[in-house]
């Protein structure tokens, strides 16, 4: 039905892309370059290239030092390690400081797969959207991630791109407006609204079919931009749909989830559930059985949504 | 400012004066660290009044020599050397850690002088060392000077940099030391020992100094030495004592991170010289 792609891939395209365009790109490994894609830049701009060797607090601070010299340092590396192990730096030397760093942390999510719960991030929203100054980013797809690459070298400031490692479905077009804090609409309908991202919005188009067959019109949207998270969305469909479901490939607490309540709790309270790794680590298996296990299917979308147009009323 | 460091005797001064200005803004705020701080006073004249380029009246200035205070908690030694300097008035030296203050607790990127807000210790050096590899991507010619304390190289991220600099041949790199040997709960070398300290930057490819970091005839030829190095960034190690000029603070943990009271301030200025 969808052409496949990983964003990963299309980073490691955009990234040459942005390269030729804007001389001031440096990109910064923590010896990952290969499997982020980051090494399409590597080959392509050798002079611009840096492999820190698996150093994540360092891969950072020194990105903040380019950056002082007016150059916009890439950091690249695998979501949890850039975030987890270097989470200190990103809090002083990045966010308090405001420098114009850009993360971008591959292989998030349960999608990771058979290398296991240690590689599989799954609360960098979490932690990443509660810092002052930060922009926090999860394309939907391939298109959008180039469009993202882009988009946020052209802006100054701390910004986090969550990229996966799986091919996920295409399911934007290269026409499709894209604009940070602006969430898109996917699909429209009445009666509740899913709010996804990343993979999870594709999940939540087949479930919306799902749905739709038992009379039920769904409303779709792709949060891709955690944080500034777009509040007028969340407001607008609380009051037309009464109801809400997220889904992310991400901890049931803190994440897309939770931003999300938050907005409905000062706003407009309406029943939310969210479709999320439920507070446990994750595990070792092919992505598909890791979904499915861990509930993170359009069929638990689906559950969730019966679940909210029951407390709707 | 050339003939001033030709004169050993006006920088001695000068340093004498500092550790009144240092002690008296945290007496005033009511807290800080005076320890650390005093320690620092002969690097940082060393620093601002002798060696580095940069100019006071345009902070940004893009030839300038760089510094980051790496150990950010001694605001009051960066601070009252920027002032004295001219980057700031010195009136502003009393709103140190007041609400409203540009004068942050830690050092801070608002004040004007300053590249980089610290505090969390351990960070700095990384920062130091993407500021020389950037400078040696634009084939820019000026140095970056980065000031550690002993406590805070027990942070890992320390070592992470130190292999980073040589590696990439960092050359227009300078760290120091302030080897006061004497951290917040105690000293050093009972706490996390870090000797031999020469032989492990030197084994981790930096061209090692050490001089007695209160001797400016010491300091400065270490920071010429550093200018000569090439190939290898270079590690002063400057043996301090912390809380230097105070009797009743020198070498004491108790006052890492301790306000002097208005009596204490008054004993303290007298033995510096000051009296009232």
């Amino acid at each position: 039905m969808w052409e496949m792609k990983a964003t990963r891939d299309a980073f490691g395209e955009a990234l040459v892309e942005l390269g030729k365009e804007n001389r001031k790109v440096v990109v910064v490994s923590g010896d990952l370059e290969d499997a982020t894609r980051a090494e399409h830049f590597k080959k392509k701009f050798p002079d611009r290239f840096f492999n820190l060797g698996i150093s994540e607090q360092d891969l950072l601070g020194t990105c903040v030092g380019l950056s002082l010299e007016g150059f916009i340092p890439f950091a690249t590396s695998f979501a949890v390690f850039l975030t987890n192990r270097a989470y200190g730096i990103l809090r002083i030397s990045v966010c308090y400081n405001k420098r114009n760093v850009k993360l971008i942390g591959s292989h998030a999510g349960l999608t990771v797969g058979e290398d296991g719960a240690t590689a599989q991030c799954l609360e960098d929203f979490a932690i990443t959207r509660v810092l002052p100054n930060i922009v926090v980013i999860c394309p939907v797809d391939a298109i959008e991630t180039k469009k993202a690459t882009r988009r946020i070298a052209e802006i100054c400031g701390p910004v986090y791109m969550r990229l996966g490692r799986a091919p996920y479905p295409v399911i934007t077009k290269e026409s499709d407006p894209f604009e940070i804090g602006k969430a898109s609409v996917m699909r429209e309908g009445g009666d509740l609204t899913i709010i996804g991202c990343g993979l999870m919005v594709s999940e939540s188009l087949k479930a919306a079919e799902t749905l739709a067959r038992e009379k039920v019109e769904a409303k779709v949207v792709n949060m891709h931009t955690i944080k500034p998270i777009d509040e007028k969305m969340i407001i607008r469909s609380a009051k037309e749909t009464g109801a809400i479901v997220t889904a992310e490939e991400h901890q049931i607490n803190g994440g897309l989830g939770g931003a999300v309540a938050e907005v409905l709790v000062r706003n407009c309270p309406v029943p939310q559930r969210m479709v999320a790794v439920h507070d446990t680590f994750g595990e070792s298996g092919d992505p598909e059985g890791l979904l499915r296990k861990y509930h993170l299917k359009d069929v638990d979308i689906v559950e969730a949504a019966r679940d909210v147009l029951r407390r709707k009323s | 400012m050339e003939k001033e460091c030709a004169d050993l005797d006006a920088l001695k001064e000068r340093a004498r004066q500092f550790r009144k200005e240092i002690l008296e803004m945290i007496a005033e705020a009511g807290s800080g660290h005076p320890g650390g701080s005093l320690s620092a006073v002969e690097i940082l004249i060393s620093l601002y009044f002798c060696k580095m380029r940069h100019r006071p009246d345009d902070p940004t200035w893009s030839l300038r020599d760089r510094f980051i205070m790496s150990k950010g908690h001694a605001s009051p030694a960066l601070y009252v050397t920027l002032a004295n300097r001219g980057y700031f008035p010195k009136e502003e030296l009393k709103t140190f850690r007041k609400l409203g203050s540009r004068l942050q607790g830690h050092v801070h990127v608002g004040v004007p002088g300053v590249e980089l807000s610290t505090g969390s210790l351990g960070q700095g050096l990384s920062v130091a060392n993407g500021i020389a590899l950037g400078a040696k991507m634009r084939k820019a010619g000026f140095k970056v000077y980065c000031l550690l304390g002993d406590g805070e190289i027990q942070e890992g991220q320390v070592w992470e940099a130190a292999m980073t600099a040589p590696h990439h041949r960092l050359d227009n790199i300078c760290a120091i030391l302030d080897y006061n040997k004497v951290q917040e709960n105690g000293p050093v070398a009972a706490i996390k020992g870090e000797e031999p300290l020469g032989d492990k930057w030197r084994s981790f490819g930096w061209h090692v100094v050490e001089v007695d970091g209160h001797n400016f005839e010491e300091l400065l030829r270490a920071l010429d030495e550093f200018s000569k190095v090439e190939g290898k960034p270079t590690f002063i190690i400057a043996h301090t004592v912390k809380g230097k000029g105070v009797s009743f603070m020198e070498g004491q943990a108790a006052w890492h991170g301790k306000a002097p009271s208005r009596e204490q301030l008054r004993q303290a200025l007298e033995e510096l010289g000051f009296k009232e």
